[in-house]
């Protein structure tokens, strides 16, 4: 029997497995940041450990820093802190840290990809469930918690229970305006936030195949939101491509190698998935949430739907009450008070060339309170080189700089109670972006036809 | 030895009966910021527990008198969403030391096991007997036997196993971790790597 691209990754991976328990997985690349670290340091303290191999890890500030005044200290003394702190422990262990100011900062998933650190093949661990996001390049990429950072830095390795692999394809053409983040908002909202628990996606079929690698990354980035440990696409020439020439890619005759174990990575054609699941791409609109988990999404031209049986009916009623919103009620039309452009989701600059191309010549709206934030200085530089700046600016946005930021409202930048936000990031919990805040999650063309009309719109009728 | 061994509890028990309890829930990401595992218990379940003007929200189960206890009942797919080990730590930090749903996330599931909080997974049936117990009498006993698998609601005797693995169980009864593990193969670990790269 043949392997899926998963158990080719994994099993290459495996050091020992345990009968009745798990297998010991060699870890090859170990992002870690301020939030999830700074407790496994302690810990390899308290045990006397020294990090293993400290260049396989790769250290950036970007949960809880400001978007504003970058160059001066950071003003929250418990941020300021947890930094700093993050400083000293690359230091100690002789890890590269690339803090606030520095050229390759940015979110931890923004920076892998775009420095060619995350390569196929590849297993990829960070304290940050949005690691899938690196299985775009046919890396097997998952978040851990802080016990696993502190084997993963003492170790290279840690221990894991074999997941179930899940196939989902998507064949045919998508239609106009619908994203990436449309094609996995309507995957979840398919499979509910929980559909996907206890497997490994991955993600097959004409949608993928066609779409960028910063498409790609947004659809693994989000696997996580249906409950699976990670995503992945197969690499090919695109992915190829786009690593090219990276900072951290192979070089010269090592990338002509490269190249060929690298072309090997696909599900055998007689390799066998746990489950299969398939969807058709013209069945799919552009997407909106309108409840408290990511699966409670609708396309942008519906209603939102009654109460189907499907999980606790006082959850699905908090939920609505949450969000002050009821059942049946029309999506398109509501007012909004924020948007949100950013995060590891969408703030790459295919999200801001997306944003930019809409509003391009328009004005936002003046009851719109609007946050563009680049995923990192790389991304800021090329909104810059290709003029994206000036017509954000002369549209009525300003650009703020790169980090996490409202995504989970841990620095300064929050909705405030009670206030609709439009938002292209991942997950609209209840007080995610802010105590009280009502996130609604969508692409950037719907976050930008939004901005401009200063309620939920479908971009559609504005291009 | 990394956390109190586990063997058998009987406890009274919290019920939150809401389905898709998000980390972001358990613990919001504004209290992540310390840089030592201490005082996380006081913000669990923060926003649910308190009011913006920082007073306590009577009717949320962890407020109300009548509910006590190291077991936390909840609703299916709990700990969905972030990975941050810190809602484990609010849950043990607060004095829980098993959480029992029908449904768990992932990532959660394994920060439970290994911080030495007890994952216990049972269906869906039985997790509403639970609930209908805990209204029914608020100081019913439970009973969690590790070596056993099982969960007993003591008054009526109904029970009903749950699955963990040999290992996991075996480290959770001695209170052992993974880390222990892999430190004593490191040798393997660095041949592996040599090989490999």
């Amino acid at each position: 029997m043949g392997k899926t691209l998963f158990d080719k990754v994994w099993d290459a991976h495996v050091i020992n497995k345990i009968e009745n328990g798990p297998d010991v997985l060699f870890i090859d690349r170990h992002f870690i940041h301020e939030v999830t670290s700074p407790v496994a340091f302690v810990g390899l303290k308290n045990r006397n450990l020294k990090v293993l191999f400290p260049d396989k890890t790769f250290a950036t500030a970007d949960h809880n820093t400001p978007t504003i005044n970058q160059h001066l200290p950071i003003k929250d003394a418990l941020s300021a802190q947890q930094v700093k702190t993050l400083e000293k422990n690359c230091n100690e262990h002789g890890i590269d840290f690339w803090g606030l100011g520095h050229k390759m900062n940015g979110i931890v998933h923004v920076i892998g990809p775009e420095n060619g650190i995350t390569q196929p093949g590849l297993t990829i661990v960070c304290g940050d469930s949005h690691t899938s996001t690196h299985g775009a390049f046919g890396a097997i990429a998952f978040g851990i918690g802080t016990s696993e950072v502190e084997m993963v830095l003492s170790c290279q390795s840690i221990m894991q229970q074999k997941p179930k692999k899940m196939r989902i394809t998507i064949d045919g053409k998508l239609n106009n305006c619908v994203t990436p983040k449309d094609v996995a908002i309507y995957i979840i909202s398919q499979l509910s936030s929980s559909g996907a628990t206890g497997y490994f996606v991955e993600y097959a079929g004409d949608v993928f195949k066609s779409m960028s690698m910063e498409g790609r990354m947004t659809v693994c980035n989000l696997s996580i939101e249906m409950g699976a440990r990670g995503g992945m696409i197969a690499p090919d020439e695109k992915t190829f491509e786009y690593l090219k020439g990276k900072e951290f890619s192979p070089k010269d005759q090592e990338w002509d190698s490269a190249i060929k174990s690298w072309s090997i990575l696909k599900s055998d054609p007689d390799s066998i998935f746990d489950k299969e699941i398939s969807f058709i791409a013209s069945d799919i609109e552009p997407m909106i949430t309108y409840g408290t988990n990511p699966g409670m999404a609708v396309p942008i031209s519906k209603k939102i739907p009654h109460f189907n049986d499907s999980g606790s009916k006082s959850s699905f009623s908090k939920s609505l009450e949450y969000m002050n919103f009821k059942e049946g009620e029309v999506m398109l039309g509501k007012k909004i008070d924020y948007v949100f452009l950013g995060s590891c989701t969408n703030g790459r600059i295919e999200d801001f060339r997306s944003f930019a191309g809409l509003i391009k010549g328009k004005r936002k709206a003046e009851n719109i309170d609007a946050w563009l934030v680049p995923g990192s200085h790389k991304v800021l530089k090329s909104i810059k080189d290709e003029g994206i700046l000036e017509i954000l600016e002369s549209s009525g946005f300003k650009l703020r700089e790169p980090g996490c930021s409202a995504c989970l409202a841990m620095n300064d930048d929050k909705i405030p109670v009670g206030k609709y936000a439009v938002s292209t990031t991942n997950r609209n919990f209840e007080g995610r972006q802010g105590p009280g805040a009502r996130t609604l999650l969508a692409s950037p063309l719907v976050a930008a036809a939004s901005a401009i009309t200063g309620k939920i719109t479908d971009p559609r009728e504005i291009i | 030895m990394a956390y109190d061994k586990f063997n058998i509890i009987k406890s009274k028990a919290v019920p939150l009966n809401i389905d898709n309890v998000d980390t972001d829930q358990i613990i919001p990401a504004r209290y992540l910021k310390a840089t030592e595992r201490k005082g996380f218990g006081d913000n669990l379940f923060r926003d649910w527990r308190y009011d913006s003007n920082n007073e306590k929200i009577q009717d949320f189960p962890l407020n109300k008198k009548d509910y006590s206890g190291k077991i936390l009942i909840a609703g299916k797919n709990f700990g969905c969403g972030s990975s941050r080990e810190h809602a484990v730590w609010a849950i043990y930090d607060y004095g829980f030391r098993a959480v029992v749903s029908s449904f768990f996330a992932d990532i959660f599931k394994n920060n439970c096991l290994n911080i030495g909080v007890l994952p216990v997974q049972i269906s869906e049936g039985y997790l509403n007997e639970l609930f209908n117990e805990i209204e029914r009498d608020n100081d019913s006993l439970f009973e969690i036997n590790l070596n056993n698998q099982s969960i007993n609601i003591m008054s009526n005797g109904r029970s009903e196993k749950f699955n963990i693995s040999k290992y996991k169980k075996e480290n959770m009864m001695n209170g052992f971790d993974d880390i222990d593990y892999l430190i004593d193969r490191k040798e393997d670990i660095i041949t592996f790597a040599n090989k490999t790269s």
